[in-house]
């Protein structure tokens, strides 16, 4: 899933591609303590290469948490979207080793529903971020963006900012077999109130979510409907790409997206997306180490969904959908 | 009568092969012009059209064009063709490259990522600092992997597709690795001017579309006009035959890869003229787009035979088919099953009429 | 005192005690090799006798490891094919070393492609076509190779036709000998007889020809001296008009000694170790 950039540490980008397994010597630090501390493994995997700021951010939260917990961490990564071999290898390789959870961004949620049964079955504990199996329950419990609800938030925001205008909508997709994108898409809909197909969008491309196809997109989509007067974008890159089709064709059109980066942030300031739904991947991070946690030391047991947050982004607040302005956005948002 | 002189007086009559037989006893230079065959003509034999290797590209460019045009009432208008031409410089100047690396039977499966690596140099520097040392040293960057390129390839004489799939990894990762994943906004004029351009209405002539055409002009010129086009075309054909004939292949190879390096580096510029961000994930397939359009243009993945006529239009087909796709409403992935269908095409076409064919 | 050799310059190309080893396999073993002036000498020798590695020292492709080359009685040293152009020895080789997508016109140059005059030709370095074509023109004309268009690309032209090409290249170039390797090897009779004649033309011009070939009858027919190589030096070399075809074939395998046939040795044999 592609997300805007962001900074991410020089460590976590020398670790790209690698496992790092650091084994504890939790027993030796505890002098004279008659129960000895059981030596922890906390593991966190996220699917997409770190070279992706938002995994890397969600991934770097999860092992600061985990380490400030006094946890040892042991982590793995897919390269590449779809890559779930190297993630349940990845899991194999933790089960044996002993550790006490685990936090997984699936990479399939189909695939990798058999391994981590056997994990759970071995008594890990096991949550999803930012993406979860099919079926949910697959895992003790789900930590991510509501992304259906994302795209709600920029739908209403949009539907009600174009007010009685009619609309001609582009949609900025990128592949639909991604569920995050999908959720997106239907939600941008669900808030606009239409349904697919509806003669108010004008035309649909798909774009791999970065500045230059974004803008290609946007080009031909402008060329073959000029009317095009809002659209919606999987995110702020291909937003920003977006922006430059537009600004070169000198239209006016209503430019939404999702992600809350501070790139995308800025955008929001300098009036060139409208709107923004910002995601939280460090509270994600967070949230998943913390229940983890809770599960090894107090016996609780995490469950179900959460949403780690969507907040809509804009500096146009419209009335009936709650938002926060640039400056709010730029104090909480993620990246660079 | 030895058998010299009963052959002597044979007259052959072969009109393909004709050696006079003139007596040997006055056999004087003079003498043997006068009965020997006409001198063989300058012209250039006469062949049909479809000999040509850009009729087979040059008719599917035109199918194309008609066929959007009657689908999409907005596509043939001034405004959208020269939107035609924006979208292709990038991949047309990266192509230019790709084209010299084919024709002496390479590959360079690197050239997006040096491209992008190019960007993501001159846009961070930039960001902070002096825009034309930004852009000399994005220049370097390119030329300097793309050169490293030809090293391995030229003179440690490892197959072009694995020592170019193995830099398109390391290079990738050292763009992200060099900005860090982050994008830069390209603020310098320099380094966007090929985006802006003279303005006739709706139809805007970019710098970049003019840059993109002359140095079209200029490797086009290269290749056909010089001594060492004609051996970039020998070593395609047969490096065998080139080495034996005294060209040195080594050298050459080296100098078509650290050329391409030159290409790509404007491609780079060309980049950020078109979108003005620094972006490390940009481009991600576009050394498949490049090889797309110098094939579909007509260059034989065998080396020796096509050129950069063929791929300009090669790059037009496939920026075209995207553009029509697109407007036509029709599904990204009929793009992709069409534009594999036209390289497939012209692959066949290619083994058909017997071309790539090596020495 | 050792006496001091002196090589023939009345001799187009000389060599004495040429030594090529292969580890331990022996390419050549102190092989002589004469080639009088304006004439065309055959090589023949059975497989494995080390005929291309004798051709290949001559052509420059190779660097024996002990012994010496001379042209024109001077001693010359090629450390590359292009030692041995630039002295005036052109090779034509099995493979003919034609580009076949490129034109007869573009082959003829390969290498030495010829630049406009004055800025055109040394900054823009652009080729003179219409000189280069004239000049292929005339040079095919002038051997009497006749094809439809001096732009005709190689791979349209007939297997003998390619023959005449490779062979009008090294003629247009050669300045002293010209060395075939088998020019007719592949191709059929009436084709053969057209090349041996192109090849006799050649010599008219003034050069000196080295033709390796295996078939006798061609050799009887063409050649003015006969050099039989066996075991990696020259066995003997003998004139068609005073030796038989079978006693050359019985030296090449070994059935005859060298001393069983006539030399037509125009300088001594076997000089002192170099």
């Amino acid at each position: 899933m592609p997300k805007s950039e962001s900074t991410r540490s020089r460590r976590t980008a020398a670790r790209a591609g690698c496992a790092i397994a650091l084994t504890g010597v939790c027993a030796g630090l505890v002098p004279g303590a008659v129960q000895a501390e059981e030596k922890k493994l906390l593991i966190g995997i996220v699917e997409l290469q770190l070279a992706n700021p938002f995994f890397g951010r969600l991934k770097k939260s999860a092992v600061d948490t985990a380490k400030k917990n006094g946890l040892d961490v042991m982590t793995a990564e897919a390269n590449t979207a779809g890559d779930s071999a190297t993630q349940i290898t990845a899991i194999e390789n933790m089960i044996n080793r002993g550790v006490k959870g685990i936090t997984l961004d699936p990479a399939n949620a189909t695939a990798l529903v058999p391994i981590v049964k056997k994990a759970r079955d071995a008594g890990i504990v096991v949550v999803t971020t930012n993406t979860s199996l099919a079926p949910m329950t697959a895992a003790d419990a789900a930590y991510e963006t509501d992304n259906l609800q994302a795209g709600v938030l920029i739908g209403r925001w949009a539907k009600a900012t174009m007010g009685s205008k009619p609309a001609h909508i582009a949609m900025l997709d990128y592949d639909l077999s991604d569920k995050t994108s999908k959720a997106r898409h239907d939600g941008f809909l669900k808030g606009f109130g239409i349904a697919e197909g509806d003669p108010q969008i004008a035309g649909s491309a798909l774009n791999m979510g970065n500045a230059e196809t974004g803008q290609t997109a946007m080009e031909n989509l402008l060329s073959a409907h000029p009317d095009i007067n809002v659209i919606y974008t999987i995110n702020e890159p291909a937003a920003q790409g977006a922006f430059f089709a537009i600004k070169n064709a000198k239209r006016d059109v209503l430019v939404t997206s999702i992600d809350g980066s501070c790139s995308g942030v800025r955008s929001i300031a300098d009036g060139t997306i409208g709107a923004t739904v910002m995601q939280f991947p460090i509270r994600m991070g967070e949230m998943a180490v913390e229940a983890v946690i809770r599960a090894v030391d107090d016996g609780v047991k995490p469950s179900g969904f959460h949403n780690t947050g969507t907040v809509l982004i804009t500096d146009h607040p419209v009335a009936g959908v709650d938002s926060k302005d640039s400056k709010w956005g730029l104090e909480n948002c993620w990246g660079k | 009568m030895g058998t010299r002189e009963l052959l002597g007086q044979v007259r052959m009559q072969d009109p393909e092969l004709t050696v006079a037989t003139a007596p040997q006893s006055d056999s004087t230079e003079g003498a043997v012009a006068a009965a020997a065959a006409p001198p063989a003509s300058l012209q250039r034999p006469t062949r049909s059209l479809f000999a040509y290797p850009i009729t087979g590209p040059l008719f599917a460019l035109i199918v194309i064009f008609v066929v959007f045009s009657l689908t999409t009432s907005t596509f043939m208008n001034a405004g959208n063709i020269s939107l035609i031409a924006q979208q292709s410089v990038v991949i047309g100047t990266l192509a230019l490259g790709q084209t010299l690396i084919i024709l002496v039977s390479g590959i360079d499966l690197a050239d997006g990522a040096i491209m992008v690596l190019g960007t993501v140099v001159a846009g961070s520097i930039a960001s902070h600092g002096d825009a034309v040392l930004a852009m000399a040293l994005g220049f370097v960057a390119c030329i300097v992997v793309a050169s490293i390129n030809g090293l391995v390839i030229a003179r440690f004489r490892l197959p072009p597709f694995i020592a170019t799939l193995g830099m398109f990894t390391i290079i990738a990762a050292a763009a992200r690795l060099y900005s860090q994943s982050r994008s830069f906004p390209v603020t310098s004029d320099l380094l966007s001017v090929l985006g802006s351009g003279p303005e006739f209405g709706t139809v805007a002539v970019t710098y970049g579309t003019m840059l993109w055409v002359a140095l079209t002009l200029v490797l086009g010129y290269a290749l056909n006009e010089t001594p060492w086009g004609v051996r970039v075309y020998a070593i395609g054909n047969s490096p065998i035959a080139a080495r034996l004939n005294g060209v040195n292949v080594t050298r050459v190879v080296f100098s078509v890869y650290a050329l391409a390096g030159v290409f790509y580096a404007f491609a780079a510029w060309q980049a950020l003229g078109r979108t003005p961000i620094a972006d490390p994930s940009g481009y991600q397939i576009a050394n498949l787009d490049s090889i797309t359009a110098v094939v579909i243009g007509g260059t034989s993945l065998f080396g020796g035979r096509g050129g950069v006529a063929g791929t300009f239009i090669g790059t037009l087909i496939v920026v075209a088919l995207k553009n029509g796709l697109t407007q036509a409403g029709i599904d990204s992935l009929y793009q992709q099953i069409a534009t594999g269908a036209l390289v497939m095409l012209a692959v066949g076409a290619d083994q058909y009429l017997g071309r790539g064919h090596r020495a | 005192m050792t006496p001091v050799f002196a090589a023939d310059p009345s001799l187009a190309m000389q060599a004495i005690g040429l030594t090529k080893h292969y580890g331990q396999v022996v390419g050549m073993e102190g092989a002589d090799f004469e080639l009088a002036r304006g004439e065309i000498l055959a090589v023949v020798g059975d497989n494995g006798a080390g005929k291309s590695t004798l051709i290949k020292a001559l052509a420059g492709a190779l660097i024996p490891d002990s012994g010496q080359v001379y042209v024109d009685g001077e001693p010359v040293r090629f450390s590359s094919p292009l030692d041995a152009r630039l002295v005036g020895i052109e090779t034509v080789y099995q493979e003919l070393a034609l580009a076949t997508q490129l034109d007869i016109t573009q082959n003829m140059f390969l290498g030495r492609e010829m630049r406009k005059p004055g800025v055109l030709g040394s900054v823009l370095r652009q080729l003179d076509k219409k000189r280069m074509r004239q000049q292929a023109a005339e040079q095919m004309h002038n051997l009497g190779i006749r094809v439809q268009s001096i732009r005709q690309a190689i791979e349209t032209l007939s297997g003998g036709q390619r023959q005449a090409v490779a062979v009008a290249r090294a003629a247009a170039w050669g300045r002293k000998v010209v060395i075939l390797d088998e020019p007719t090897a592949a191709l059929g009779v009436r084709e053969t007889h057209q090349v041996l004649d192109l090849i006799r033309r050649v010599r008219e011009h003034g050069l000196s020809v080295v033709l390796i070939s295996h078939s006798m009858p061609e050799v009887f027919a063409i050649a003015d001296r006969i050099h039989i190589h066996r075991l990696g030096r020259r066995a003997a070399i003998v004139s068609p008009k005073t030796t038989v075809m079978s006693d050359v074939v019985a030296v090449m395998t070994g059935a005859l000694p060298s001393d069983a046939v006539v030399s037509a040795a125009l300088a001594p044999a076997g000089a002192p170790d170099f």
